[in-house]
């Protein structure tokens, strides 16, 4: 037993068991530091909810309804429907204005343009405002769910989540 | 009645004296080498420099320029700390404060145009180092170090930028950090987001991914007026000096300022 010591530990079983204990360790190191990334994603939120309750389909005039703009939504309501148009510009994510006298979105910061129906038609942006899921609760009243988005040019807008048919 | 001989020679014998200050005053060559060699801030300096090396149209001393911005820019921003409150309710109003009210209301002016001028330098810095050949080998990874250090410059600009809690500030970080976004794999509008699915789930959403660690929320808020603050004034600052300190003492270790071609 040339490589054997004294002890009767071999050369060959000290470097499994530092292999072993080093194998260990990096996994260890490796553990601590996704806890350590995990410590910067909150786990509470202190922002609006993401689906509330806006109110009954009758109780809004027909236009566009700026009361939930704080929660990041315009209500539209025209004849024939009610959808949840979102506040953020699809340039590069600015808070557009309602002007009600030229009857279009404006965003202050690059100057982008969309019609009452969210489509776009002026200025940098490429593509319409975002919708987001609407749907009459039980109690009669419109909720808006912010997690579900629906975007015009995937031809998203007929799917029935997206707006209230008023008949 | 003893003369400034004396004194001196009473200072220099006292064990204060010999405590602080290994060497005896420099002399010759041997103790002007062993006062650099044995201080702390100056072991990180070569110990000579060739005179062709640090002629001023040679270097345009940008990087000891720079250095000197970011020590205006410490000192500024420590004292800036003392008035400001990194809160949605008192930061727009401390900044104005620290114009209108503050004692020398220069302070964030200061600070501000401090941060302005240290990109511009930064960026001589590199131009230079990049006109004369500088970043050529040995010198190959103190180039990497000062790309890192260029990097960490613009990122103590873009989260100073926010502070103030102003319009521009809040919408132009909204703009910035919505490119993050776009990140492959980690933003959920990047390229690959879309792949990373269980069953209907998306892994990657508006409330996970890169943006949302950055931002701590789904939007610029008062969480990320905090985290930006920490970084600005605790984080970025931390990660520059250590960097900075390999920058200087790597210049010793590559042999020196680099000389003329």
């Amino acid at each position: 037993m040339a490589d054997t010591t004294k002890e009767g530990v071999s050369r060959r079983g000290f470097l499994s068991w530092l292999g072993l204990a080093w194998t260990a360790f990096s996994a260890a190191m490796a553990a601590s530091g996704i806890a350590l990334a995990r410590f910067m994603f909150p786990n509470v939120l202190f922002e609006p909810p993401m689906s509330f309750k806006v109110g009954r389909p009758e109780e809004f005039a027909l236009g566009v309804d700026e009361r939930f703009k704080p929660q990041g939504v315009w209500i539209v309501k025209t004849t024939k429907e009610i959808f949840a148009l979102s506040t953020v510009c699809t340039h590069l994510g600015c808070t557009p204005n309602w002007l009600s006298a030229e009857q279009k979105f404006k965003c202050p910061c690059h100057g982008s343009g969309y019609y009452v129906s969210g489509v776009n038609f002026e200025g940098p942006t490429p593509r319409p405002l975002e919708r987001f899921a609407v749907f009459v609760a039980d109690d009669g009243q419109v909720v808006v769910d912010k997690n579900r988005i629906f975007q015009y040019e995937k031809g998203q807008w007929t799917d029935p989540q997206s707006h209230i048919l008023l008949s | 009645m003893p003369g400034l001989k004396d004194v001196m020679e009473s200072v220099k014998e006292s064990q204060v004296w010999k405590s602080v200050a290994r060497n005896p005053l420099p002399s010759n060559a041997r103790t002007r080498a062993l006062a650099v060699l044995n201080n702390v801030f100056l072991h990180l300096h070569p110990v000579r420099a060739p005179q062709s090396g640090i002629r001023l149209k040679y270097t345009w001393c940008m990087g000891g320029l720079t250095f000197f911005v970011f020590l205006v820019e410490v000192i500024t921003g420590i004292l800036l700390m003392f008035y400001y409150r990194p809160t949605v309710e008192f930061a727009y109003a401390d900044i104005i404060d620290l114009r209108e009210q503050a004692p020398l209301g220069l302070m964030r002016e200061l600070h501000r145009w401090g941060a302005h001028t240290m990109v511009i330098t930064v960026w001589l810095h590199m131009m230079r180092v990049f006109m004369t050949g500088a970043y050529k080998p040995p010198r190959e990874f103190n180039w990497v170090v000062g790309v890192v250090l260029l990097l960490l410059t613009l990122l103590l600009s873009f989260t100073g930028y926010l502070l103030p809690w102003d319009q521009l500030a809040m919408w132009a970080v909204t703009v910035g950090t919505n490119m993050a976004r776009a990140t492959p794999f980690v933003g959920y509008e990047g390229p690959g987001a879309a792949l990373l699915k269980l069953g209907d789930i998306n892994l990657v959403h508006s409330a996970d991914d890169v943006r949302f660690a950055l931002l701590a929320g789904r939007f610029v808020g008062e969480a990320t007026l905090l985290r930006f603050y920490v970084l600005h004034c605790v984080a970025i600052p931390f990660v520059a000096t250590i960097l900075m300190a390999v920058h200087f003492w790597r210049i010793r270790k590559d042999g020196g300022i680099s000389g003329p071609m």
